[in-house]
């Protein structure tokens, strides 16, 4: 998929449960499997990633929408620390 | 961000938010969804 698309094109939307999960999604999505367990182990396919609790996603979505599909998860999900582990791994800083 | 034109890969869990939802949203925002899907670890 990754290679039928220009890279600046393609965006990662997780739907991750915690802060551990999102940053291994996208770590495997930015830089590689950490876990050098699955196909994707060593290869960094640079792909812009977002959580959809993300301010700016949450941004971006006309708020019906948002609230019909996502708005109660949020309050059982811990979107501070996923919004870090995410913008971390975005920001270079794993 | 702006999501108007984007090709989006929606990765959901089931204990957090679903693949659908991810789409569902995306789709409002303009994108076109490319993948779709829901992972399990029970």
């Amino acid at each position: 998929m990754a290679e039928r698309f220009q890279r600046d094109e393609l965006v990662v939307l997780l739907g991750t449960p915690n802060a551990e999960s999102s940053r291994l999604y996208a770590l495997t999505v930015k830089e590689g499997d950490p876990s050098w367990a699955g196909a994707l182990a060593g290869t960094q396919l640079g792909l812009d990633v977002y959580h959809i609790t993300e301010p700016e996603v949450k941004a971006a979505i006309p708020s019906a929408i948002y609230e019909e599909h996502v708005a109660l998860m949020t309050m059982v999900l811990d979107v501070d620390d996923i919004a870090t582990a995410v913008r971390g791994v975005r920001n270079g800083q794993s | 961000m702006n999501m108007q034109g984007k090709k989006v890969i929606a990765l959901g869990e089931r204990d957090g938010i679903q693949g659908t939802a991810l789409a569902e949203c995306a789709k409002s925002a303009g994108a076109d969804v490319v993948l779709e899907m829901t992972h399990c670890f029970v």
